[in-house]
């Protein structure tokens, strides 16, 4: 048997999560937007504690999502807040900004954290870096290769988690830009009847003239724009090379996507994890596991190994 | 974005005002020696490794030394911008290339990755660390971590406001640097990864390719929101410009005034920072009387070539701070030559050839502090005499009277229209 890496994701509401834990996810990723980045759902203090509850009575585990960038309104809120996780039972902070290392030590003191600083945590240094100040994990960026991950864990004693499926964040302004360009186009009178603001589910795209057929999502939020990527990671073939690594955590991002799309790809990687840690020689790739992901699959987007088998120049 | 507010001030009691510095780019050692002869009282460069523009000329250690050199005789400092996102492959050698601006006399690095903070640290004492605005630090707390890891400096977010500046300089004691002028990431800076989508490059170890400024559709299912002749979306903002609210940059305390642009002409710099340091200058001698002077705003419109905004500092930017319109070129200027000499007896002076003039053009000279005249270009000579039509070569040395006396390093811009 080897080692069993984690299936993590993140989740709306108390409903899906129910139905993710059944499809095979082991932990997830939930928190409010005023404190967490691009999350599919608000959950507030209290739905913290149910949903760290009923993680917790099927042996799953909860993380709270305190990834902003955060302003002085939000750090000063920090202690209470991050006491308050701690009391409703969460298993660990993730964190970007180093206000929130400094709350949690002295808020709560025994808390784990997760270093998550998106597309700034690149170097194996780096992260220990912040391991000596008291993270347990880092969250990889998307933009490494496979190679880069490996070294990672190979060179640090932290858990080590890297996102496995669905769309990555690949731009993120603290400008309403959805908002700014139909005022602008307002302006003139040329526009009628469109969303004002890009909320996530008006489901607007950005299109580069180059780049006729990738749909780049765009959505506003109270923390500003954020534009995704055109393409779906999708690394359930190739697993077992970041099982072979020791990887800690996979992550699924379920964002954007419907609840049956995501229990259907956490089926898909549970399958794998578990045909992998039961028989590390003999695991064979099923392709029924990709081909029930690919027969839900909006086809205008299509599956990639994301940047884990490119090399970038600069 | 228009706006006749005001920042945050102490009332009631009058409080001493403590002169920020200077802090302008320098792409290579000529614009160095500019920056700081225009009145730069710090610089920052990129060398070879570990820097954020990799097509800019970038010094050698060896230029970086002549650099530290120019800029004593001035009291001025050089710092050096590594400020990449390190990869696994970048860690080794970071030791010796921060050794290496240690002994070349680098006064600071800007570094964003906290491994190159802390091997800084360890290797190369003497060389101050100020995090970089690539960390995209905002709040009070996080500026108290950086304090606390020992660095006396941070370079905060370009969304910062004045407001939550002043908080900042209230809660911790630190100092702040902030972006005053020049071209913004509209993204966090370092949130963005479009160019390595786009393109394969990587824009956290300096490839961005700029794909905020490209054009774009916006759609929703299968339908574009708008016309096809309308104005197309872009993230792309216009530039910073803060030369109108020096005294509320002052006021709040924010120590260090930078301006963008490692990869601006030597004009360009030379324009920004003598506009910026009259202004300075200007309000610390007397701030209960200054006056804002309409010809430094004049002199940033010769060089700008985006039009200006005042990013957060007041408001979060609107549709009126983005360039959804075909961007004009608006510097009505051109560089056109550098003073070699003055010859005080025939009133000549030796002109470096910067690009093309010739007699009967309307000319400006200019030199630190505000010196300026204009004229128009009687004829010229080469430096044995001959006459010219034109000066057409580059950085030929042409001879040209000059209606007052001037000095070398004083500049010549040409009117283009």
């Amino acid at each position: 048997m080897a080692t069993k890496p984690e299936l993590l994701i993140d989740a709306a509401s108390l409903a899906d999560m129910e139905r993710l834990i059944e499809a095979g996810a082991d932990a997830f990723v939930i928190g409010e937007s005023r404190y967490g980045m691009r999350l599919p759902g608000d959950f507030d203090i209290a739905g913290i504690a149910e949903a760290a509850k009923l993680a917790h009575a099927r042996g799953t585990s909860v993380y709270a999502a305190v990834n902003n960038v955060m302003d002085n309104r939000t750090v000063d809120t920090l202690p209470d807040y991050i006491r308050a996780l701690a009391q409703a039972g969460v298993d660990a902070i993730v964190f970007g900004d180093p206000a929130v290392l400094m709350a949690a030590r002295s808020a709560a003191p025994g808390m784990k954290l997760h270093w998550n600083a998106e597309m700034t945590s690149t170097n194996f240094a780096t992260a220990n870096y912040w391991g000596r100040r008291g993270a347990s994990r880092v969250v990889l960026a998307r933009e490494l290769n496979l190679d880069q991950v490996i070294a990672v864990k190979a060179n640090t004693d932290m858990a080590v988690q890297v996102q496995v499926h669905g769309m990555t964040n690949i731009y993120h302004s603290k400008r309403p830009l959805v908002h700014n360009y139909f005022e602008h186009q307002n302006k003139d009178g040329s526009v009628e009847n469109v969303p004002v603001h890009g909320r996530r589910e008006d489901g607007l795209y950005l299109i580069e003239a180059e780049r006729p057929d990738e749909r780049f999502p765009i959505y506003e939020d109270a923390n500003g724009t954020h534009i995704m990527s055109s393409d779906d990671l999708c690394m359930v073939e190739n697993l077992h090379e970041l099982m072979e690594a020791n990887i800690d955590s996979f992550r699924i991002e379920g964002l954007l996507k419907s609840i049956t799309y995501n229990e259907t790809v956490v089926r898909a990687y549970r399958a794998a994890i578990d045909a992998y840690v039961m028989d590390p020689q003999g695991y064979a790739f099923q392709d029924e596991w990709l081909d029930a992901i690919v027969s839900l699959q909006n086809p205008s987007r299509e599956l990639s190994y994301g940047f884990f088998y490119k090399e970038q120049v600069y | 974005m228009v706006t006749t507010q005001t920042a945050p001030r102490l009332k009631g009691k009058r409080h001493r005002l403590a002169k920020p510095e200077l802090l302008a780019p320098a792409g290579n050692l000529e614009k160095l020696k500019f920056a700081v002869h225009y009145g730069a009282d710090a610089v920052y460069i990129g060398g070879q490794k570990y820097g954020l523009r990799s097509n800019a000329d970038n010094f050698s250690f060896e230029e970086m030394k002549e650099g530290v050199e120019f800029a004593k005789q001035y009291g001025a400092k050089v710092f050096v911008a590594t400020n990449i996102y390190a990869h696994n492959e970048d860690i080794a050698g970071l030791e010796d290339y921060l050794r290496e601006l240690e002994l070349a006399g680098i006064a600071a690095i800007i570094a964003a990755d906290p491994i190159i903070v802390e091997t800084a640290q360890r290797v190369a004492p003497k060389l101050e660390v100020h995090l970089s605005t690539q960390q995209s630090t905002m709040n009070w707390q996080a500026v108290q971590f950086w304090k606390e890891e020992g660095l006396p400096r941070v370079v905060l977010a370009r969304e910062a406001s004045l407001e939550e500046i002043a908080e900042i300089k209230a809660n911790v004691d630190i100092e702040i640097e902030a972006f005053i002028h020049g071209a913004m990431c509209s993204s966090f800076s370092g949130r963005c990864v479009l160019s390595n989508h786009f393109t394969d490059r990587d824009s956290n170890r300096g490839g961005c390719c700029q794909s905020c400024r490209w054009k774009y559709d916006i759609y929703e299912d299968d339908i574009a929101m708008v016309g096809m002749d309308a104005d197309k979306f872009t993230m792309g903002s216009k530039d910073l410009g803060m030369l109108e609210h020096i005294p509320d940059l002052i006021d709040v305390g924010v120590d260090s005034f930078k301006i963008e642009g490692r990869m601006k002409s030597l004009h360009y710099v030379a324009t920004v920072v003598n506009a910026y340091r009259q202004a300075i200058d200007s309000y610390m001698a007397d701030p209960e009387r200054y006056e804002l002077k309409q010809e430094w705003l004049d002199d940033i419109q010769k060089a700008a070539n985006r039009p200006l905004n005042t990013g957060f500092f007041y408001d979060t930017p609107g549709a009126e701070d983005h360039i959804y319109e075909p961007e004009e070129k608006a510097a009505p200027y051109d560089f056109a030559g550098v003073v070699i000499s003055y010859d005080e007896a025939s009133g000549t002076a030796v002109v470096q050839q910067r690009n093309h003039f010739k007699p009967g053009q309307q000319v400006e000279f200019f030199g630190p502090n505000g010196t300026f005249f204009k004229q128009t270009v009687g004829e010229i000579t080469d430096t044995d005499g001959n006459a010219l039509d034109a000066a057409r070569h580059p950085l030929q040395h042409i001879v040209i009277r000059t209606e007052s006396p001037v000095k070398p390093m004083d500049m010549m811009r040409k009117r283009i229209r």
